[in-house]
């Protein structure tokens, strides 16, 4: 109750500083446009941020463990977020300034235009790009080589139970977790993106073909899209698992190619849905028309004269799709039916370390590791998310 | 008697892409009480800029950057936010081109007639109904008792352009921005509209600054003209003297447009075999009928335009002929040999003889491929030529379409001006070789110089290369510039056809009369003569309803 | 009206025949499980009498048409059939002592506690979400807008567990404010449900928000370059007055629509949230069936949750439909 008494009384409090704000701008500059058009709304914003700000300054500087010598897990885990928010926002300004030096016309106009978030994007994906393809020189060890010495704490520090060969510590069978945090982009990342690839292959042409001929194929295609849209995808994803086990029996590896083709069909349901959408707004344009009273066939009219107007949207699609199949496969390996080990991958880590996170409280460092892994996942989607909606702002062409 | 409206040295920007680029460059204006004042220009001229500005309003990615405007003694510019909106709807109106596409469609038109009064405090719900319904009667529209009950969705264009203009008069303004209120809208329709317009505006005796493009409207309209070009003024006068004399060069251009006639050709001889001949056919969508029994000729060398308003199945007979749509009944004969129906089954030289140009130069193009491509792909589809040859040959078209090839080859459609686009267009149609073109309202879309300048490449090109062309179009000065022969459409059926210089003579079919009397003309009191002449029940759709 | 009428039973039958498809599918693929499943269940050891009592269970010995007509017949008046799970696997292996769990007996109560979970979110998720899209439509482009489109990105990119994980460290380990375990029972009190429901119900929240304000925000925002919102402002109305009472009318079919499209994931979605928080629900139930293939609970659980779907779907349907006014008021 006294919270919620508190909490009314710091509203009101920046309610009227907000209040006060406006009135003394007003004063201040003689009726300026900016704080005479102000709506309270607006001011009270202002006031709330800086007051939030100001909190977190304080709270940053607060010291990281208490007289006791207890660490004080909540003012370090909010220093290495603030740390890792001010690092990435200053490596993406670099980047953004190194591309705005560096490359073609074309590209410097397109780093002229980005915003700070988009670089960040395409930094995030390009660092996991290489991480993925280069894991092997990487990474200290092999995914799934196995040392004497299991559950060694992360940190590399011996009086706390680390050890120096191994920074993220092993896991309770003795593999080296970063290195399998660093095969972990290989597999998991490079599984979702060979699925992404196979449901843009297979949505994608039956998408078009779809648009282009219409009739009783489109409709056929198209009832049976609803139908199996119709089935939440998580859902069937599962459903069809618990199959494919069946069928895959012992055969590990094979149940990781069954999770690829089920996904994918499971995913190309929503490019096709797209394609045919894209595609039937480009049909009926008027040099479709044309193309066709010229006596042109099915491939020219789809290769040369739809598909070059439809990679704007198609790509973006690609980055969403990818982000979609990505987070399922990682659903799905925390629930303990995706990519089967001994393959290292970020979702089945998770779900290995979660329960380190009630050890916060005394070893903030423990309980980073399954967010570690699960911030591996959130910060490519979340680049992938930022560079999409900002290609998709810009095709838009809104210019607000 | 200060001036309601003062707008002075005025200076307009609008982003593009990194940085600003102007719109409107110094304008000045000076408006009176109860005067009527005609913004003319082309598109990209700054008129409907300059029109919002002179209500304080600038769009999204718009800003003013320098000057003043003032209305009644208020700067409008310096004005806070909450005073514009005290004047705006109360003070000053605006009524929109698309009225279909500017009423909320979640609306009666009636509750959005009465915001604004009930908003700025000036009548109370009820009176402002009540006022609604009067406005409503004397704009003439049908019902006004009950029209107001409706959604925009319900009403046709025409008249929701009407009860715009009621709901702009809701608070009885000083000005009402008239922006081009009757583009959309066909000719017989547009002629209500118009005088209806003209008739509030002088009972209320409101100030009014009228946007167009069209001259002759305008010409009914203002008291006094302005012509904008490129944001730049280019002079202002009385209406009648600036149709008498006008001093500039770019007005007189605009002016001499219209004067652009062909001269009639010589009838064709008997038993000649047309090019195509189109005989007896019906046509639907569906079960929805569309075309009945049409039936025309097109010889060699020689225009036909296919005239007629919006629906009247103009371009569904032109879909038949290119086999797009199968008519129901009749054939399409090409030299005397009857074509197949689908365009599917007809062979690679059947489609390479018949071409066609499209009115929306911008769909028309593929925007991903280059010039030299879009124009080299039927060069290289039905001649077989590629390599050198084919860059040869559209290098040779280009000139043909007077584009200088070197300069425009390797560009890309959207590097290029609506104009060059349509020539473009006729471009690759010549790269067929064809007999036979069809051109879809294929001026329509562009300024009256530009269109003059396309219509003159249509002629060379048809007395170079004995073309037969099928014009569609709505605009009979267009008909009259192009045209050897005239066929009049309406609800799908050829209401009259003949030589052009018969058509423009009467006695007409009634329906090609009224078409013909619609058309506004450079005379400033032809719309005064005409209401005289026919009574204002006489005109528009009401005119249209009794014929039929 | 009439023309609305149609439309909506059309699209009800539409509906139904959508779920009729579904369950037809559902139960090819369950059918497409390796003749020799019910001894791969049962493992090596199994005796033929367990491997048959699994066939007969299944009804692997009659023609799948019958098969999918006797499931469908009995799913319809709620039998579900027999779990595989709950039963003493020793009952199939000796002899079948009858003393099976019902699947229906199994999911009625977490079912319940799912909807509890939906719709505690849905309470907290679908007025924010709406409050902070108009907010974020009406100071666009400012730093409001900005922030929160940054956050909401955010949150919509991560994983369930991510954002799970997050919130109990933060309000469950390291301020202790909140359970993280989410063990309900029946016959809890409400407010003692609802604390255990709070924590799961927040990361959906995080998760569903995020999406719906953006499409709230996208909608309205897409209506503000319309030429009536223009009329509107040059009317002189107010903006907020623009915004509440000339561009969110015509954007409620989006908005509709995507308010159905994110309960019906709250329903269906919920599965990863459950597991993490291990709350006793209908996703948690499917997992585990999933994991020891106790196949009629899978096929029970993914029909319920295809219904829940198309239901929702549907509603959202009909909603935008009453809501288009060319729709409700024909020529």
């Amino acid at each position: 109750m006294t919270t919620l008494l508190t909490l009314a009384l710091i509203l009101v409090a920046i309610a009227a500083g907000g209040w006060v704000l406006r009135f003394a701008g007003q004063k201040a500059t003689g009726n300026a446009p900016a704080f005479r058009d102000m709506p309270f709304a607006v001011a009270f914003g202002y006031v709330l941020g800086a007051c939030l700000l100001m909190f977190s300054v304080w709270y940053f500087f607060q010291p990281t463990t208490t007289k006791s010598g207890v660490p004080n897990a909540g003012v370090v885990f909010f220093r290495w977020a603030v740390q890792f928010f001010i690092i990435s926002a200053i490596a993406a300004f670099l980047f953004r300034a190194l591309g705005r030096m560096v490359g073609t016309r074309g590209t410097k106009k397109m780093f002229r235009q980005m915003p700070l978030t988009a670089s960040f994007g395409v930094l995030v994906v390009i660092l996991y790009a290489l991480t993925a393809i280069f894991a092997a020189w990487l990474a200290p060890h092999g995914q799934e080589e196995v040392f004497a010495k299991v559950n060694v704490l992360p940190g590399g520090n011996a009086a706390t139970g680390g050890d120096p060969l191994h920074p993220l510590g092993t896991d309770q069978i003795g593999r080296d977790l970063l290195s399998r945090l660093i095969y972990g982009a290989q597999n998991t990342v490079g599984i979702a993106f060979v699925t992404t690839c196979l449901a843009f292959f297979l949505g994608g042409s039956l998408g078009f073909l779809a648009a282009t001929l219409q009739g009783w194929l489109d409709q056929v295609l198209s009832r049976a899209v609803d139908v199996l849209m119709a089935i939440p995808s998580l859902i069937f994803a599962l459903l069809l698992m618990t199959i494919a086990s069946a069928w895959a029996g012992s055969e590990r590896w094979l149940l990781t190619v069954y999770m690829i083709i089920i996904i994918a069909v499971i995913d190309s349901t929503r490019v096709f849905r797209l394609a045919r959408a894209v595609g039937l707004n480009i049909v009926v344009m008027d040099y479709i028309e044309a193309a066709k009273l010229r006596g042109e066939g099915l491939g020219y009219l789809i290769f040369r004269e739809i598909l070059p107007n439809a990679t704007a949207p198609l790509l973006a699609e690609f980055g969403l799709r990818f982000c979609f199949v990505f987070l399922t496969i990682a659903s799905l390996s925390f629930l303990g039916v995706g990519i089967q080990p001994p393959l290292a991958d970020w979702g089945t880590m998770v779900r290995d370390s979660a329960q380190f996170i009630n050890f916060a409280a005394f070893s903030p460092l423990t309980a980073a590791l399954p967010l570690l892994a699960a911030g591996a996942i959130a910060l490519l989607t979340v680049g992938v998310n930022f560079v999409v909606d900002w290609m998709l702002h810009r095709s838009s062409g809104l210019k607000e | 008697m200060s001036a309601l409206v003062e707008i002075r040295d005025l200076w307009i920007e609008g982003r593009s892409d990194e940085d600003w680029s102007p719109i409107i460059n110094g304008a000045s204006l000076t408006l009176n009480k109860g005067e009527v004042l005609g913004l003319i220009g082309e598109s990209g001229a700054g008129k409907s800029t300059l029109g919002l500005a002179a209500m304080g309003f600038t769009r999204d990615g718009v800003r003013i950057s320098k000057g003043s405007v003032k209305f009644d003694g208020i700067g409008l510019i310096a004005a806070s936010a909450a005073k514009k909106r005290e004047l705006l709807g109360k003070r000053i109106a605006y009524v929109a081109q698309s009225a279909a596409a500017s009423f909320n469609p979640a609306h009666k038109l009636i509750d959005q007639h009465t915001e604004g009064p009930v908003q700025h405090g000036v009548m109370s719900r009820a009176e402002s109904m009540k006022d609604g319904i009067e406005l409503y009667r004397r704009l003439r529209l049908p019902n006004p008792d009950q029209i107001g009950f409706r959604y925009p969705h319900q009403v046709s264009g025409g008249q929701l352009q009407r009860a715009m203009t009621a709901m702009a008069m809701s608070c009885r303004p000083d000005l009402i921005i008239f922006d081009e209120p009757t583009t959309a809208l066909d000719v017989t329709t547009q002629i209500e509209v118009l005088a209806s317009i003209r008739d509030i505006v002088e009972q209320f005796d409101t100030a009014a600054i009228y946007i167009t493009h069209d001259l002759a409207v305008v010409a009914q309209m203002a008291d006094r003209i302005k012509v904008l070009l490129k944001g730049d003024e280019v002079e202002e006068a009385d209406t009648r003297t600036m149709l008498a004399q006008p001093k500039e060069e770019y007005t007189k251009s605009l002016w001499a447009v219209r004067a652009f006639e062909r001269p009639q050709k010589p009838a064709v001889h008997t038993g000649a075999t047309p090019v195509v001949s189109v005989q007896n056919v019906s046509a639907a969508y569906g079960k929805v009928p569309v075309l009945h029994d049409v039936s025309f000729d097109i010889h060699e060398g020689r225009t036909v335009a296919v005239v007629g308003e919006s629906g009247s199945g103009k371009s569904t007979t032109a879909r038949c002929i290119t086999g797009l749509l199968p008519p129901t009944k009749g054939v399409i004969e090409f030299d005397g040999k009857a074509l197949p129906a689908n365009y599917k089954s007809r062979s690679k030289d059947q489609l390479r003889q018949a071409q066609m140009i499209y009115q929306m130069a911008d769909t028309a193009l593929n925007p991903r491929t280059s010039i030299g491509d879009i124009i080299g792909r039927p060069v290289q589809f039905y001649m077989g030529l590629t390599g050198k040859q084919k860059r040869r040959r559209v290098e040779e078209l280009l000139d043909e379409i007077e584009l200088p090839a070197a300069q425009y080859i390797d560009r890309l459609p959207s590097e290029l001006s609506g104009g060059q686009k349509q020539r473009i267009g006729i471009a690759r149609a010549l790269a067929a070789e064809p007999k036979f073109i069809i051109c879809d309202e294929v001026t329509s879309a562009l300024d009256q110089l530009v269109a003059e300048g396309i219509l003159k490449l249509l002629a060379r090109l048809q007395d170079d290369l004995k073309l037969s062309y099928m014009f569609i179009t709505h605009d009979l000065a267009t008909v009259k510039a192009i045209a050897d022969e005239v066929v009049v459409m309406k609800d799908g059926e050829v209401v009259e056809q003949g030589p052009k210089h018969d058509m423009f003579v009467p006695p007409h079919h009634p329906y090609t009369d009224l078409l013909l009397s619609s058309v506004p003309e450079m005379d400033p009191d032809w719309l005064t003569n005409l209401l005289n002449e026919r009574g204002v029940d006489n005109i528009g759709d009401a005119a249209v309803d009794k014929m039929t | 009206m009439q023309s609305v009428i149609r439309i909506i039973l059309q699209r009800l039958a539409l509906g139904l025949l959508t779920l009729f498809v579904v369950s037809i599918v559902i139960f090819t693929a369950v059918n497409m499980l390796p003749g020799d499943f019910a001894q791969a269940i049962l493992g090596q050891g199994a005796t033929p009498e367990a491997v048959e009592a699994i066939r007969r269970d299944l009804g692997l010995d009659q023609p799948p048409i019958t098969r999918y007509f006797q499931w469908l017949g009995s799913a319809v008046q709620g039998d579900l059939g027999n779990s595989f799970a709950q039963a003493n696997f020793a009952s199939f292996v000796g002899a079948d002592s009858g003393v099976r769990t019902t699947v229906a007996q199994q999911i009625a109560p977490r079912f319940a506690n799912t909807m509890f979970l939906a719709a505690v979110t849905a309470c907290i998720a679908v007025p924010v979400s709406l409050l902070l899209g108009i907010l974020a439509a009406l100071f666009r482009n400012s730093v409001f807008d900005r922030a929160t489109n940054v956050t909401t990105l955010t949150s919509i990119s991560s994983p369930e567990f991510f954002l799970a994980y997050v919130l109990i460290l933060f309000l469950a380990v390291l301020n202790p404010v909140l359970p993280s375990l989410s063990n309900i029972f029946e016959g809890m009190s409400f407010s003692e449900r609802l604390e255990k429901t709070l924590l799961p119900a927040l990361t959906l929240t995080l998760v569903v928000t995020a999406h719906m304000m953006r499409m709230t925000r996208a909608a309205i925002i897409n209506l503000l370059a319309s030429p009536y919102i223009e009329m509107a402002r040059l009317k002189g109305i107010s903006p907020m007055r623009v915004i509440v009472k000339h561009a969110l009318p015509n954007a409620l079919a989006p908005i509709i629509n995507v308010i159905a499209l994110n309960l019906a994931y709250l329903i269906t979605g919920v599965v990863v949230v459950e597991v993490v928080f291990v709350y006793p629900g209908i996703g948690q139930l499917f997992v585990d069936s999933v994991k020891i293939r106790d196949i009629p609970v899978v096929q029970a659980c993914c029909l319920i949750f295809a219904a829940a779907y198309i239901l929702l779907n549907l509603l959202a349907d009909i909603l935008s439909i009453l809501s288009n006014p060319r729709l409700r008021h024909p020529k």
